[in-house]
């Protein structure tokens, strides 16, 4: 296997609030291969936008505080940069896509010139229309029509899809080796994620860049990754192959997650919610923080905090569970689709 | 792998060239985006092209249909061209004194009449015009200038030093203008109107600080900025070219009602002789030097000495304040109030 490209190491990220201290990201660890694309899944405020907002030192500080970890890229470690050096990776060694296209293009400065500004950033005495030249190249790669004229457009002139068109083109302007998208697609609708996605995956093909994909639906995790991590309460419960976890979910969470999704093939009346809700964050349950809502839920899982342990299901196939074991041949609905 | 042992990557680097030859390939192959290239060209075809307007030309638009901004503006281009051009205007100098001609009335020879020392009034008033309008202009501009960076870098770190830089603003809000603008030319003496427009702008620059200041703090939450910050840029280019054109509407519009209200100021201290000092003209002086000769010699009221600058004084300031009015109008989409 060769080596990876990011490798985070024990990462613990939290907020201090009013009402206490909240542990957004809890002891996460995980490695990126190059050319990978691998996604991390979880509800709303299961810490996967905050471990990687840390990454690039993107956490308000305060209220935010990363407490330890390590993140080594490119053998170094992102956490321990100084302000500046942390400035020359952002945007040229790894660089991001934001949730909501609407709102991360200013408004007040022409699409093409927001573009130019992420070359002039890292490279002050590139030529005017050396840049211009590059940002309609880049333009017509992520698939916007009439890229000369695009050029000169405010972003309020762009649909939505069209605008996360450029915020990719934006993010891959320097060709970096990591490609963090959050939430990529989740501001858009249906038809234009298809289209957003499939422009993600050209990119990714043609850059090479490892990517992390921050998603809450596992269908775009089934289309884009090959891996995949599950976050619950910040903490990684579940992580391996995108078809093993699809195939033989090692962990309550996820086949909870997994019968909480509808199914097209098939008329369902009713879906099965997971029953609670996710805990706060500032007061984890103790033990296993999935237990107050875990068909397997028992005695030591209120005790003990599983750690993430190797299961047999498959190479890399990790789940945080006493009892995974049980879980072996238990189907997920989803078990025939990922076979096919 | 270290930072000097990486390949070459730049926006220009060869390596990137792979990037490319697949964009051409792009407008031909089957993927979404050519539906959108479809429609667009059916628009252009049916002849249905919106004309695509920037901002500016917007805000252009509003502004030439505000009719109280238009006679504003044009009344101030007479009055601040007589003023400019006052040497060539007037065939008198404005300190040529004629014994013979005392504190007569309007006349051909002399439009505004004469003054106590026989200086014609008219060319004494353009070139108040003249003084008051470039301590204005200079105030308006140095003081939003200091209050801009004052205001920006308070909003955009926040914290203690937004504390301080508010705190200071607040003291010098709660000065006593005309008390402390008195004590200043007694000890410093009656100056030249650049001293006086120095002793202005201590005072004016607090309103643009505070005004910048808020938009900063808003903005610099916006997901545009972090979108930015996540591409490598640093303080100083967030600021001045992410946030900085954002605010530049509330910002042309307080300047411009800056210019009217130091001209004000500037008469009402130079009417109080604190300000300028004779024999410079300028339209507070004028007034004031009416008040001591109030009289023609045959016992008449000298009406034409105050009535002339006084209303120079007025027409000037409500032009300004047309202007201003028409460009917050202009400007500030979201505050829509429909203009004749």
């Amino acid at each position: 296997m060769p080596d990876p490209v990011l490798s985070i190491k024990d990462l613990v990220v939290e907020f201090k609030t009013e009402d206490g201290i909240v542990h957004a990201v809890d002891g996460v660890s995980y490695d990126l291969f190059p050319g990978e694309t691998l996604g991390i899944v979880g509800e709303s405020g299961s810490g996967k936008s905050v471990s990687t907002l840390a990454l690039l030192g993107l956490i308000p500080t305060p209220p935010g505080r990363i407490v330890r970890g390590t993140a080594m890229f490119n053998g170094r470690d992102l956490l321990k940069l100084k302000k500046k050096e942390l400035r020359r990776v952002r945007g040229n060694d790894v660089a991001m896509v934001f949730q909501d296209p609407m709102t991360s293009l200013n408004p007040v400065l022409t699409v093409g010139s927001q573009l130019g500004e992420a070359i002039k950033t890292h490279y002050r005495d590139e030529k005017d229309d050396a840049v211009k030249k590059r940002v309609i190249d880049l333009l017509k790669l992520v698939g916007v029509p009439n890229a000369e004229t695009r050029y000169s457009q405010y972003p309020h002139e762009f649909s939505g899809g069209m605008r996360q068109r450029a915020m990719i083109a934006m993010a891959i302007t320097n060709s970096p080796s990591l490609l963090i998208a959050d939430e990529p697609t989740t501001a858009l609708d249906v038809t234009i994620q298809a289209q957003v996605l499939e422009v993600m995956k050209r990119v990714q093909k043609e850059t090479d860049a490892a990517t992390i994909l921050i998603t809450h639906d596992l269908g775009i995790v089934a289309e884009m990754c090959e891996r995949v991590l599950v976050m619950y309460a910040g903490h990684i419960v579940e992580s391996g192959d995108v078809s093993t976890i699809f195939r033989s979910p090692r962990h309550p969470y996820t086949i909870g997650l997994m019968n909480s999704l509808p199914k097209l093939t098939e008329d369902e009346e009713w879906l099965e919610p997971i029953t609670g809700a996710p805990p706060s964050l500032i007061d984890l349950p103790p033990g296993c923080p999935f237990h107050p809502r875990c068909f397997l839920a028992r005695e030591r899982c209120t005790q003990e905090n599983p750690p993430l342990e190797p299961v047999d299901g498959g190479a890399g196939h990790a789940s945080a569970c006493h009892f995974s074991e049980e879980l072996i041949g238990r189907k997920s609905k989803f078990s025939e689709e990922a076979v096919a | 792998m270290t930072e000097a042992s990486r390949p070459p990557q730049g926006p220009l680097a060869p390596s990137d060239d792979s990037l490319f030859p697949s964009a051409q390939g792009l407008e031909g192959e089957n993927i979404a985006p050519n539906s959108v290239v479809g429609a667009v060209d059916d628009t252009h075809a049916a002849g249905l092209e919106l004309k695509v307007r920037s901002q500016w030309s917007y805000a252009r638009m509003r502004f030439f249909r505000h009719r109280l901004a238009l006679i504003g503006l044009f009344g101030l281009v007479v009055i601040f061209g007589a003023g400019i051009f006052a040497g060539l205007i007037s065939p008198y100098s404005y300190s040529e004194i004629d014994l013979n001609h005392i504190i007569q009335g309007p006349s051909l020879a002399h439009y505004f009449g004469t003054d106590a020392l026989g200086r014609d009034q008219f060319t004494r008033v353009i070139w108040g015009i003249r003084t008051s309008m470039e301590v204005g202009v200079f105030v308006a501009v140095v003081s939003t200038f200091v209050g801009l960076v004052i205001g920006a870098v308070a909003g955009y770190y926040g914290g203690w030093l937004d504390n301080l830089l508010m705190r200071v603003t607040d003291l010098v809000l709660t000065l006593p203008l005309l008390a402390i603008l008195l004590t200043a030319t007694a000890l410093l003496g009656q100056g030249n109107q650049w001293r006086v427009s120095l002793i202005l702008v201590f005072f004016f620059w607090t309103g643009i600080a505070r005004v910048v200041r808020g938009i900063f703090l808003s903005l610099r939450e916006k997901e545009y900025v972090e979108a930015a910050k996540a591409s490598g840029a640093g303080d100083a280019r967030l600021m001045f070219r992410h946030i900085l054109p954002n605010t530049l509407g509330p910002i042309v519009v307080n300047a411009t009602l800056a210019v009217g209200t130091a001209i004000l100021v500037e008469a009402a201290l130079s009417f109080l002789n604190f300000g300028i000092k004779p024999p410079t003209p300028s339209l507070g002086v004028l007034v004031s030097d009416a008040q001591a000769n109030p009289n023609t010699p045959t016992g008449g009221i000298a009406w034409w000495l105050t009535i002339f600058p006084g209303l120079t004084i007025v027409v000037i300031v409500l032009c300004v304040n047309f202007v201003g009015d028409g460009l917050r109008d202009a400007l500030d989409p979201t505050q829509r109030r429909m203009r004749a």
